[in-house]
């Protein structure tokens, strides 16, 4: 946990928020984002992300409970909480006959700071902007524009980042220019709040991952204990020769014979002290099932994040 | 105070206008200078004088309110349903901006273009018809306040709008007929009574009336009524978008 003297650059309490459809979107959250980190909100369509992201930054109304933005309620004060945001929507809204350079420009000047030429232009640069500085927007591919809603986002040099599925429809390449720059963010101390439907991408890039499903928070790890936690690993043996059936010999040992019988398949805890490997292997050796190749395979947090969705 | 913010703003409506400089101004022009030929010399020839002011120069206060009513509607309604329309509103909603400075900006940028158009309607009409100005502060004050009451309300038009057509429906059923009828074209006195009694019920009839005593020292009701319902209606308009605000309406789910 954080210390007390640095308050969380989030903090959020008993956060409920219901649509005026009656539909309540966000139900009794309570979580507190620390300072610099990246944190990565996983969720199935409609788990209520958007609607998260969107309270915080003033663009629903707010609901009862309360968010604290490095200790300042984003109501009461939210001239100081709102420039210290950054917000790169999920859907691309952008304007049509502005420039680059000046939808950009008019960002900055939106969210109360001076103009700074230099800013900007090194915030372009990075991004590949700066040949299209001069284009209008309706001009630009959709890649191309998610990349001008990014300059938008860091044209105030915010502190804390959201940035609400921003590989969507996103090439590789831009995608790994865009973690890249989330990287130097953060090395820079910006907070940076991150949904995605890419697990790898949360895998990749976050310190921590929340997951959020039907407007409730059901988890918050670490992200390296989650993957220790929930992570099983798969040992997988192809085999020399097909086999029809699971020997009886190798009945309860968690092992199993997949459908087309060239593969055998064990599952097993890879933090146990005694994974059953070497005995596993030795049995074989007995019943003279031969294998030509072997691999193992750690759970990934997909499949962790599907076991979660489906638990609930 | 976010001044950046307002000025941001500001200068991204005037950019939006001077893309359509043209269908911005050519258009009011020209039909201002139809409305001559047709009015002021095809049929105001035939037409006597109208309280010791020529017929041409009279209609000159009301059509320059017509366009100014008109244009500063749409406008203003265009400038904050576009964003609405496009999604690019987030942008206000998250930034650190007050109600009051969203208003200034959007407000004080149609009502700027509605000033350049009422003058260059203005020196249009002098290109046709001779006339002075008794009063040019009065008619200056008529001007910008006529300018901001209905930027104000078109603002607000803008917000309730969720079409196209609701862009339209109230210029064009509401406020051109009121214009119309609300003495444009003609001294309500001139009216059968009743139509003069039910004419008063029309804001329209006062701040063309109000307009034109600063022109030419003449009008159906007097000044200082004049004055008064034309800040009435501007404060009217500043309630509704306070409320409109206060609580998200048409802006935040
Ligand atoms: N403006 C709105 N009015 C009423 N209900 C809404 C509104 N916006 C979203 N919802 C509902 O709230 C719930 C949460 O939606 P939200 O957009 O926050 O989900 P999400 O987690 O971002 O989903 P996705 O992964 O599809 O982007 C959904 O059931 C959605 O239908
Ligand atoms: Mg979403």
């Amino acid at each position: 946990m954080h210390a007390p003297s640095s308050p969380a650059a989030i903090s959020i309490s008993g956060l409920t928020k219901t649509y005026a459809s009656g539909l309540t979107a966000l139900n009794d959250i309570n979580l507190d984002i620390r300072p610099g980190e990246i944190f990565a909100l996983l969720g199935p369509n409609g788990a209520g992300k958007t609607t998260l992201i969107n309270l915080i930054c003033g663009i629903v109304k707010p609901g009862t409970g309360s968010v604290l933005i490095n200790g300042h309620d984003i109501q009461a004060e939210y001239r100081t909480t709102r420039s210290l945001i950054g917000l790169v929507p999920q859907e691309l809204s952008t304007d049509a006959f502005e420039t680059v350079w000046d939808t950009v420009r008019f960002s900055r000047g939106l969210f109360g700071k001076p103009p700074n030429p230099a800013y900007i232009e090194k915030t372009l640069r990075a991004l590949s902007l700066w040949d299209k500085r001069k284009s209008k927007i309706k001009e630009l591919s959709g890649g191309m524009k998610r990349r001008v809603l990014i300059a938008k986002a860091l044209s105030h040099e915010p502190k804390i980042l959201f940035l609400d599925e921003p590989t969507a429809g996103v090439d590789v390449e831009l995608r790994r220019d865009m973690w890249e720059m989330v990287r130097k963010l953060r090395a820079d101390g910006v907070t940076i709040i991150l949904t995605t439907h890419y697990i790898e991408e949360a895998e990749d890039m976050a310190d921590r991952i929340g997951v959020i499903l039907k407007g409730k928070i059901i988890l918050v790890e670490e992200k390296a204990a989650l993957m220790a936690k929930l992570g099983k690993k798969q040992l997988s043996l192809q085999l020399q020769v097909k086999l029809d059936a699971l020997p009886p010999e190798l009945d309860g040992t968690g092992i199993a014979l997949s459908a087309d019988g060239h593969e055998l398949v064990y599952t097993f805890d890879a933090h146990a002290d005694d994974t059953g490997i070497a005995a596993l292997l030795k049995r074989l050796g007995d019943l003279g099932i031969d294998f030509k190749d072997l691999q193992t395979r750690q759970s990934s947090l997909e499949d962790i994040f599907v076991s979660l969705v489906h638990a609930q | 105070m976010n001044v950046y913010g307002i000025r941001a703003i500001y200068r991204f409506e005037m950019a939006r206008m001077f893309r359509t400089l043209l269908q911005s101004l050519v258009t009011p022009v020209l039909t201002t200078s139809l409305y001559f030929i047709v009015f002021g010399s095809a049929i105001g020839s035939r037409m006597t004088e109208i309280d010791g002011v020529a017929y041409a120069a009279f209609i000159v206060p009301g059509l320059i309110m017509l366009s100014l009513l008109t244009e500063s509607i749409f406008n203003a309604s265009f400038g904050i349903y576009m964003p609405k329309f496009s999604g690019t509103v987030y942008e206000l909603l998250s930034a650190p901006l007050s109600p009051l400075e969203i208003i200034i900006g959007y407000v004080g940028a149609a009502a700027t273009k509605s000033l350049i158009l009422g003058v260059v309607i203005l020196v249009t009409a002098r290109l046709f018809v001779p006339f002075e100005i008794e009063h040019p502060f009065v008619m200056l004050a008529f001007l910008v306040l006529t300018a901001l009451s209905f930027c104000l309300f078109g603002f607000a038009i803008g917000v309730w709008a969720d079409g196209f057509e609701r862009l339209q429906i109230i210029p064009m059923m509401i406020v051109m007929p009121l214009t119309f009828l609300g003495g444009s074209f003609y001294s309500i006195s001139m009216l059968p009574e009743f139509w003069q009694k039910v004419s008063l019920f029309n804001p329209v009839v006062y701040l063309v009336n109000g307009f034109r005593w600063s022109f030419f020292g003449v009008a159906d009701v007097a000044v200082g009524v004049s004055l008064g319902i034309t800040i009435g209606f501007m404060a009217l308009c500043i309630a509704i978008i306070w409320w409109m605000f206060r609580t998200g309406y048409k802006l935040k789910s």
